[in-house]
């Protein structure tokens, strides 16, 4: 095809071809390729069925550009589904079948009967309370959802450029680039409402505007695509599933901004992100959506990706420049801001991946519209990780606003093996844990500030009565710590001295002063940390620490956690060096201790609570952890 | 640059171009604890001591912030002395706090605060990881286990000297500051210009003490211990006794070296007129056969150092004449070879430098005859301190004493020496045909000393323009060879020195700030006024010298070559 | 692979970035995506390209989590620690391993070279947790038990490869 000048008739013209191709586009067949059914095996299935189909005869085709009309079975990799629980997973159009838990060896059946008779197998079905859901539309999960961001994944190949288009993708981007000023692109996103998804919600039009003023000259427009936070995965899935809003969101920036280059820093463990990013940029290139004076206009945007290469700290604004200059992620102090001196010094807009993704939909569908998602103050939606001990996990949207209680139990389904809810940390490890007084507080940036807690990237690990929140805190301490930058000294001496306070408390030997220390620490890192991590970094302490300081007393000052039994080591009685004295036995305090006397003695460590009594008083040593 | 008013404290305080915060409240008075800001190196906020609380209560580093018209500030409120506390308690814990056997006690940065801030137990278990003392530089002596990774020393490095031999390993609370794969210094490219040692809060970087080796000798009996002076340690030694930076204590240091029982004290100044003669020679007679050029000057030992590790090619365009030091060395032991052999005593040559690159150049196998360097021992300006308040000796109330003849004269081109450009127009001066009072003050006017990272200048000589340029710091002489090699610059002399300011800012020096280099670099201009003659060429025993020793005999004694064959 | 060979490929890859400073990173993820690791040699060789300190360029490298400067196994196991996966019982899976392999101390890699053994903050795969990656490919839903099962299902291929050969 020989390489046309890309105007804003022909790319109208290509939208309408493309549009017309996916309305007589009926039959598809969808299978998802998101990182976790892919780790299921979705493309061995994907393989397998369409060489099964083309083996009958049915005629196939992988692209809504192919020309051979449009009875051809469609095939497509799509993004992620978001009920990653049920993976892998095939859905079958146009009748919104959707099967679960699909293996290779299902293939040949869902060919004969449901690709070539219709008939649906009941075995592949979603279950739920002896009721089968035969269409994703129905299932509780989806039902009580609102996919704005995340509503092409799942649906759409996202290696495919014309069917983006077909949905009306770069209408924004269109209407951005000839029918709005810079100004009029901030003051849209402005009053949109749109809040920064990556963290504090700071106004995503304000920042751009700060950009736009600056004086003229070059300009950055960076995505935030470093989603560390262990138990968050909304925006690999958006880079995975939809990357072509990521590019529509950063031109847009950039028209606004007036930049004429961005990055995307993509962290290191999402190779899958990284290789639909660069094809959609590719893509988007060649067809010259990006490059320079985009469909005849003066307005230039080149777009490359940046790999992480293994620093949570990234995340954090300066951090994520320095690493794309090539440098160690250390955080710099502010001001400068990164809006008046960012990547390479220069005035840099900076958002994250969610955000960007917002951006197309605010400005195709008009500030309004999105306003009228969610709460006043908080509008759109919210793309949420839901994990932990929750029966469907997986990712999900909702309108900012929506009740805790709502999202794990009307949709997550409540708690696992019938167990009982204990707390959610959001928010990551510099987020807080909400507890059962907060499942009925609406979730929207502002509610959760006033409890201590932060949205973060939006990752909910749900914890279940088991669940130590001592245990949990160290935990969260020691990622943090391990991934301290060690540029500022609260946060690189701190947190290394929180976790050995935390670790000493989880084994039973912290005392009550380690409880203040553990407080006045906290206190210190949170105010004099340099970066927005280092002072997050003690949040999981602070919030545990008010909500469940019993647990904390139960392992200083009981030295017994009913929680982490099981975990902990075990007491055993060596059965050469017992004599059979009794003492253990008189000192148990849980009559966990049986023997003759002058026999071996054994300790029943289902009885058994560990705290020691019998090990400090055997005179011959004979009790030794195991 | 801002101007207005700020409340510090509740205290109205003006402001006017300071660059950040911090200077504004010190300039109020009020002494803010830092260990990470040092005013010559860029900002890096890390020891978060100098935090400061604004109306609305929240905490930000002083260094970092902005002076706003109407910014109000608190910088003692409670929590934040709380907080200091509390860092300081963190530092500690993570520091080899063996302070009464330290070297670095009574000025090390890290205990002063942790006193005046009454930090008086730590809370902490000692979990330190340990790590292993690095003394293979001649130069330095590196102890991580007392680093607290402020960042001074790798930024140093870095930023004014351009050499990146230090930097941050590893993250977290495994962060180190090493060389590339921990290596030990004398396996890097490192020059020895000891700038870390000279920046470092604590004792995690030290010159590398030799003052053992100076007391053997001077109370060995069979030894003559002969001692020579370098032109920036006389306006810095006093520092430690009271005496103002910049004031030229050298008489009461004669004074105070023969109390402790050296037997002969020579000043450098002596070898530098040698060095001017020959190299300004050396110079006319590079210009009588075209080159090569640039002629660099070959008095700094790290620039020498500099030149063979990263850039051999230019190692020819180094003057081939010794520093004054070797200089000054090889003749004394020419000349005391025949009374060593009368009197059955050996000659132990220590030389006091404001410079710590000079102990591994003393070291260079150039300089070695026999396997004996010329120079015995290097001491720095702090070694000599250290060993005077050992003795107890007040400098300040000593009497004067003129240094030994005929060693211990020199021209006032010798004694600016000590600062940039000084060896420059030294050569200048003897090069010039005019050598009227009016001529000395034009070539003064030049600016070939002074401030300023690159001076240049221009003068006519037999006709010819002669283009000369003046360089310090080695990120700024990197800067002149790329445009050298770039074409972009041409010159037929340059002065190298690789420390700010030149020598009167040395790694060995006394730690200063650039307003205590700029009082040295004054008293030496003062010194050079006042001298009895201000040319090289003047010295008469110099001249003499010159004469009798003959070209054979001069060349062997006072020229060396730096080019690998 | 020889050792000039192997800088030879080096210099290639800095070239591709026009040696340009700030591909810094880029670079050594592309030599030890090839390597598994970043040589000394590689590293000094870099720095030189590049124009930067050898002390930059390894300060950086020791920053970031995904370098290793130590030569790996030719499989790389990574367990997932993230907030999901450890909720759902990772440790014992990694204590599992470590033990299997007979890892002590600092080390991470077996000695017969097989295997290293690493944690990874989250793979964003939470939805499986908890998971594990062998050379990148994702396993979901591990027990401690599994994951010794597919370690040995590697070294029984390896050592039945090796009989052949």
């Amino acid at each position: 095809m020989p390489k046309r000048k890309l105007t804003r008739e022909r790319l109208d013209a290509l939208r309408l071809e493309a549009k017309t191709l996916l309305a007589a586009n009926t039959r598809e067949v969808l299978i998802c390729a998101g990182t976790g059914c892919i780790a299921g095996g979705s493309l061995n299935i994907y393989d397998a069925v369409k060489q099964l189909c083309e083996e009958k005869g049915l005629k196939t085709r992988v692209s809504l550009k192919q020309e051979d009309g449009g009875n051809a079975l469609h095939f497509k990799k799509t993004g992620c589904h978001g009920f990653c629980e049920m993976g892998p997973l095939l859905q079958i159009e146009p009748d919104g079948i959707l099967y679960t838990h699909v293996k290779v060896e299902d293939a040949a059946e869902i060919v004969e009967r449901t690709i070539m008779k219709g008939e649906v197998i009941d075995r592949l079905l979603y279950t739920l309370d002896g009721k089968t859901y035969p269409k994703d539309s129905e299932i509780p999960f989806y039902k009580l959802q609102k996919r704005l961001v995340l509503e092409n994944c799942g649906y759409t190949d996202a290696e495919d450029l014309t069917e983006y288009i077909a949905r009306d993708g770069y209408v924004a981007f269109e209407k951005a680039l000839f029918e709005m000023t810079d100004e009029g692109i901030c003051k849209e996103i402005l009053d949109s409402g749109l809040r920064g998804r990556g963290g504090a919600g700071f106004p995503t039009g304000r920042k751009w505007d700060s950009v736009r003023k600056q004086p003229k000259g070059k300009k950055y427009v960076v995505c935030n695509g470093d989603e560390g936070d262990p138990g968050a995965f909304m925006d690999r899935s958006i880079m995975e599933g939809n990357p072509h809003s990521i590019i529509e969101g950063m031109l847009i920036a950039a028209l606004a901004a007036g930049s004429d280059e961005g990055y995307i820093y993509v962290r290191a463990e999402y190779p899958l992100a990284v290789d639909r990013l660069r094809t959609a940029i590719e893509k988007a290139e060649k067809l010259g959506l990006l490059g320079d004076n985009i469909m005849g206009t003066p307005f230039s945007f080149h777009l490359h990706i940046n790999r992480g290469a293994g620093a949570f700290v990234c995340g954090e604004g300066s951090a994520l420049t320095a690493s794309i200059e090539g440098k160690r992620g250390m955080p710099r102090v502010k001001p400068p801001r990164t809006v008046e001196h960012g990547l390479w010094g220069q005035p840099t807009v900076l958002n994250n991946v969610e955000t960007y993704a917002n951006v197309p939909l605010i400005i195709r569908k008009g500030a309004g519209w999105f306003r009228s998602i969610g709460t006043e103050k908080s509008s759109g939606t919210k793309a949420f990780a839901l994990t932990g001990n929750v029966v469907n996990t997986g990712l999900i949207e909702v309108p900012m606003g929506t009740t805790l209680r709502e999202i794990i139990y009307d949709i997550g389904g409540g708690i696992k093996d019938g167990k009982k809810f204990k707390a959610v940390q959001i928010g990551g490890p510099a987020g807080g844990c909400l507890t059962e007084e907060h499942l009925d507080m609406p979730l929207d940036f502002d509610s959760l500030k006033s409890v201590g807690a932060i949205i973060g990237s939006g990752g909910l690990v749900v914890m279940d009565e088991d669940t130590c929140m001592v245990e949990t805190a160290r935990f969260f301490m020691s990622f943090t710590q391990n991934e301290s930058c060690g540029k500022c000294v609260p946060c690189r001496e701190g947190t290394k001295r929180m976790l050995e306070i935390l670790t000493r408390i989880v084994n039973n030997e912290g005392t009550m002063d380690d409880l203040d220390l553990l407080e006045s620490l906290s206190a210190t890192i949170s105010e004099a940390a340099l970066c927005g991590l280092g002072q997050a970094a003690c949040n999981p302490v602070i919030s545990t620490l008010k909500y469940f300081r019993d647990e904390y007393l139960a392992h200083v000052v009981d030295k017994h956690c009913p929680h982490c039994n099981g975990r902990k080591v075990q007491l055993v009685i060596d059965p050469k060096l017992c004599r059979g004295c009794g003492k253990c036995r008189k000192n148990c305090p849980m009559e966990a201790i049986s023997g003759e006397i002058r026999q071996p003695h054994t300790i029943d460590t289902e009885k058994c609570i560990k705290c020691g009594a019998c090990w400090s008083n055997c005179p011959f040593g004979a009790i030794r952890e195991e | 640059m801002a101007k207005g008013f700020m409340i510090i404290d509740g205290q109205r305080v003006a402001f006017d171009g300071e660059k950040n915060v911090l200077a504004v409240i010190r300039k109020a008075g009020i002494e803010m604890p830092t260990f990470c800001y040092h005013s010559d190196l860029s900002t890096y906020g890390a020891c978060r001591m100098c935090l400061v609380e604004d109306e609305r209560g929240k905490l930000d580093s002083s260094c970092s912030m902005e002076p706003r018209d109407g910014l109000n500030i608190k910088t003692n409120s409670m929590r934040l002395l709380k907080h200091r506390r509390t860092i300081l308690e963190l530092m500690l814990a993570s520091h080899d706090c063996d302070c009464t056997v330290c070297p670095k006690s009574g000025r090390c940065r890290l205990q002063e605060l942790a006193q005046q801030f009454g930090v008086r137990r730590v809370r902490f278990k000692d979990t330190r990881q340990r790590h292993e003392i690095d003394d293979s530089s001649d130069c330095v002596w590196r102890d991580p286990n007392k680093c607290i990774l402020c960042g001074d020393c790798v930024r140093v490095c870095e930023e004014i000297q351009g050499m990146n031999i230090l930097d941050f390993v590893g993250r977290g609370a495994q962060m180190t500051v090493a060389p590339a794969f921990e290596r030990k210094l004398s396996e890097t490219h490192c020059v020895g210009c000891g700038q870390c040692a000279a920046v470092c809060t604590t004792g995690a970087i030290l010159v590398n003490n030799q003052i053992g080796k100076a007391w053997d000798a001077i109370h060995d009996p069979s030894k003559r211990v002969v001692v020579q002076i370098a032109p920036a340690v006389r306006v810095a030694v006093g520092e430690a006794f009271g005496i103002p930076a910049g004031e030229n204590s050298l008489d009461k240091f004669v004074t105070a070296l023969k109390l402790i029982g050296v037997d002969e004290v020579y000043d450098t100044i002596f070898g530098a007129d040698f060095t001017t003669v020959s190299e300004a020679e050396e110079f006319k007679q590079r210009l009588a056969n075209g080159g090569p050029f640039p002629m660099f000057t070959s008095c700094c030992p790290a620039w020498v150092k500099y030149l063979e590790y990263e850039n051999p090619k230019y190692l020819k365009n180094i003057s081939t004449c010794k520093s004054p030091m070797q200089m000054f060395a090889a003749i004394l032991r020419d000349q005391y070879a025949e009374k060593d052999q009368a009197d059955g005593r050996t000659t132990f040559h220590i030389a006091i430098m404001p410079c710590t690159a000079k102990k591994m150049e003393a070291n260079r196998d150039e300089f070695k005859h026999d396997g004996r360097p010329d120079v015995d021992l290097v001491l720095t300006t702090r070694e000599i301190i250290d060993m005077l308040r050992e003795t107890g000796i007040k400098l300040g109330e000593l009497e004067l004493e003129s240094p030994d003849l005929p060693f211990g004269m020199g021209s006032g081109a010798s004694m600016i020496y000590g600062t940039s450009g000084g060896v420059a127009e030294s050569v200048v001066r003897y090069c010039v045909p005019d050598k009227s009072k009016n001529a000395l003050r034009e070539i003064e006017f030049m600016g070939l000393r002074g401030d300023g990272c690159i001076k240049e200048a221009t003068l006519e000589l037999d006709g010819q323009e002669i283009r000369l340029a003046v360089v310090n710091g080695l990120g700024n002489a990197r800067k002149l060879l790329r445009d050298i090699d770039e074409g972009k610059a041409f010159y037929h002399l340059i002065e190298v020195m690789t420390c700010q300011g030149g020598c009167v800012g040395g790694g060995g020096q006394p730690q200063s700030l650039r307003v205590t280099k700029q009082e040295r670099r004054d008293g030496l201009a003062r010194a050079d006024h006042s001298a009895p003659f201000k040319r090289a060429e003047r010295n008469p025993v110099v001249m003499q010298m010159l004469e009798e020793m003959g070209e054979e005999k001069a060349h062997r004694l006072l020229h060396v070559s730096y080019v690998k064959e | 692979m020889g050792k000039q060979d192997v800088l030879k490929r080096v210099e290639e890859i800095v070239d591709s970035y026009d040696c340009r400073r700030e591909a810094l990173i880029a670079i050594m993820q592309d030599i030890q995506n090839e390597y598994k690791y970043l040589s000394t040699e590689a590293l000094e060789l870099v720095a030189d390209k590049l124009g930067v300190g050898v002390a930059k360029v390894y300060s950086v490298a020791t920053f970031y989590e995904n370098f290793s400067l130590e030569a790996k196994g030719k499989y790389i196991v990574k367990v997932c620690c993230g907030t999901a996966c450890h909720v759902r019982k990772s440790q014992p899976i990694y204590d599992g391993l470590r033990e299997y392999l007979g890892l002590s101390g600092k080390q991470k890699t077996s000695s017969d070279a097989l295997f290293t053994l690493e944690t990874v903050a989250c793979l964003g795969a939470c939805g499986l947790s908890p998971v594990m990656t062998i050379n990148d490919e994702v396993h979901p839903k591990m027990t401690p038990e599994s994951a010794i099962e597919l370690l040995e299902k590697l070294r029984a291929k390896e050592e039945a490869s090796h009989a052949e050969a």
